[in-house]
């Protein structure tokens, strides 16, 4: 079953002369529980095709669908409530909120997206917490843990609010190797467990390979139609 | 609520300094308003006081037109004795009211018998007047606290003019109503200090000697003083008071009767409206403090946390909720303002009360500052702030809920 429908889409910033097209007409399809990665150099337009999937911008023309729902012509407030109901968000950044713990960064959707009764959450956390390695650093802030935890936190912060599809753009950008290499299975490993659709966005030669099905992306163009990664789809 | 409110704190904790030098300014704000008004508005109500309770009363009565030729005291626009029913009938119907005095008010000619000037004198009834201005006995300086038959209070500054003293006989000469002439021996029972105000200079006698003076046949009244249980009531009694007695009318067809508070008879409150301004403009520029410094800091929350509001709209928060959140942390420092500015308003209150801080007023000295902080001003000064603290967070907060989640992710 295929979660994310794309058809000729394009994507163009600007108008008249000054007009720069960041996708040109891109059509392909990512199945449901697949680990999918677009790569290409800076520029190339996979942050645009996220943000698109995401909600977080409108294409220019063509068709996506996401989870069955034609989103193309979503305003703010659609946007806004279908990313709460069904994507999560993975930054290079990591983007956690500094004020709140570990726990709270991760309760945050649940409260302030989901409205998820106190009872349910605390479990909730707590298994997401545990299955990242990050329970027994629940309490502490942003600021007190190390790169690689903040990127776990932000997994389980993805995660939390059971979405079909979970978008990351370059996710291992701000890590050493090491940890680069922990995250990226780490995120396979939720995908197993919980069947949740991944796709991330990457330059990174590192951990290309651990993609499923990688398309590569080079002046707004799909230049392959998602070629199998080095390991296969569990 | 609780977790966007813990939030909204913790948010505002990220820069303990500035949060802290924010609130110290609503917090100063509100305790200079809080004590100009404490102060201000005791000194207001102590003259107030000192005005009502010992010459004017806190309403009086007049026939219609009569307040426009007071400075002649016309003797022919006193009430007959079925008007003065009238009104201590309708006195009577008003539970609001504690007591009310009719007044005999007449100018004559005071001699000591070596020389001999004019006075303007009231003629009371010593118990009612005495119910209805409780405070006319601590103006009186020397000689017995009340009015006898037969004596006279003389004020203060007329007695030394005229040297005279407690004891000493001396004759009041009046023209009465119909163009004769009457004069009457009496003592000297006492000196009155004066007061500010209307009637603050005049002389007191007793009402009978007052009829005996003016020969009046049947005791007619030139004005009643009337004094409330509770001085918050005053414009209602006033309303029943003009609702009850407005609809006599004299043989003219026009109203008889003229109902007036303190403040129609008193020059003093002109200086209470001023007071009143002083305290607007205060709270105004309290207005402005609390504006500008919360506008400021939520300005420079929105801004610095630009990544952070896209992060949050990209999970999907909706836009009215990262508003709220922004404005709560406005509120936040709104309201800890306000209860932390009253309760150090209320010690300062305290303190100065303690510390008997004494002013002088015109001729009265040593008066005793009886700082006091109406709860609904408190609560008032507090809405201020609290208001002014979510208009003053709302733009920064819009901004921050309109903001495109894509340009704010990309913020560096």
């Amino acid at each position: 079953m295929e979660l994310v429908i794309a058809q000729d889409l394009t994507k163009t910033y600007g108008t008249g002369d000054a007009a720069v097209p960041a996708l040109k007409g891109l059509s392909f399809s990512v199945e449901k529980g697949a680990f999918v990665s677009f790569i290409g150099p800076s520029g190339s337009g996979k942050t645009t095709l996220l943000n698109l999937i995401g909600c977080l911008d409108k294409p220019s023309g063509g068709r996506l669908a996401v989870a069955g729902i034609e989103i193309s012509g979503f305003g703010p407030r659609d946007g806004a409530r279908f990313r709460g109901k069904h994507i999560g968000f993975i930054f290079q950044s990591f983007n956690l909120i500094p004020v709140l713990t570990a726990f709270e960064n991760v309760e945050y959707p649940l409260v302030m997206v989901q409205d998820v009764p106190a009872s349910t959450r605390r479990e909730r956390i707590a298994a997401l917490l545990d299955s990242v390695g990050m329970l027994d650093q629940q309490k502490k802030f942003p600021d007190q843990l190390s790169g690689g935890q903040k990127q776990r936190v932000a997994i389980a912060r993805a995660l939390v609010t059971h979405p079909e599809l979970v978008l990351a753009d370059e996710p291992t950008a701000n890590l050493d190797r090491d940890t680069a290499q922990t995250i990226i299975r780490l995120m396979k490993k939720m995908r197993e467990d919980l069947q949740t659709t991944f796709i991330f966005s990457t330059h990174d030669t590192r951990i290309i390979d651990q993609a499923e099905r990688i398309y590569r992306i080079e002046d707004g163009r799909l230049n392959s139609n998602g070629n199998q990664g080095g390991t296969s789809h569990g | 609520m609780a977790n966007i409110w813990r939030i909204a704190g913790r948010n505002l904790f990220r820069y303990k300094r500035r949060t802290l030098l924010t609130l110290s300014l609503v917090v100063i704000g509100i305790m200079f308003v809080t004590i100009f008004i404490a102060v201000t508005g005791s000194f207001k109500s102590m003259m107030i006081g000192q005005i009502t309770d010992s010459s004017l009363g806190h309403l009086q009565i007049h026939r219609q037109g009569y307040l426009a030729a007071i400075d002649t005291l016309p003797l022919t626009m006193n009430f007959k004795p079925q008007a003065v029913k009238k009104m201590e009938k309708a006195l009577q119907e008003i539970p609001e009211i504690e007591a009310y005095s009719p007044r005999i008010k007449f100018g004559g000619m005071f001699s000591n018998f070596t020389e001999t000037t004019n006075i303007r004198l009231n003629g009371v009834d010593p118990e009612k007047e005495l119910r209805t201005v409780p405070l006319l006995p601590t103006r009186i300086t020397e000689g017995a606290k009340t009015i006898q038959k037969g004596e006279i209070l003389v004020p203060e500054l007329f007695a030394r003019g005229m040297k005279v003293k407690v004891g000493d006989t001396v004759v009041i000469i009046a023209t009465n109503r119909d163009g004769s002439v009457n004069g009457k021996q009496l003592k000297v029972g006492g000196i009155l200090e004066s007061v500010t105000g209307p009637g603050g200079r005049d002389g007191y006698l007793h009402m009978e000697d007052a009829v005996e003076i003016l020969r009046m046949e049947e005791m007619e009244i030139s004005e009643v003083a009337i004094r409330v249980k509770d001085f918050s009531q005053l414009n209602q009694v006033f309303n029943q008071l003009n609702a009850s007695l407005g609809q006599e009318k004299n043989m003219m067809g026009k109203p008889l009767f003229d109902v007036s508070t303190w403040e129609k008879l008193s020059p003093f409150y002109n200086i209470a409206r001023m007071i009143d301004m002083m305290t607007l403009f205060i709270k105004l520029m309290l207005v402005a403090i609390v504006l500008i410094s919360i506008m400021n800091v939520m300005m420079m929350a929105v801004y610095e946390r630009i990544r952070e509001i896209g992060t949050i709209a990209a999970m999907g928060t909706m836009p009215g909720k990262i508003l709220s959140m922004f404005i709560l942390e406005g509120l936040f420092m709104g309201l800890a303002g306000a209860v932390i500015g009253g309760i150090l308003s209320g010690a300062v209150i305290y303190v100065a009360n303690m510390a008997k801080i004494t002013f002088d007023f015109g001729r009265q000295t040593g008066l005793i500052l009886s700082a006091t902080i109406n709860p609904l001003d408190l609560i008032t000064v507090s809405g201020i702030v609290i208001v002014v603290s979510i208009l003053a967070s709302f733009q920064p907060a819009l901004k921050a809920a309109r903001m495109d989640p894509i340009q704010a992710l990309g913020h560096v």
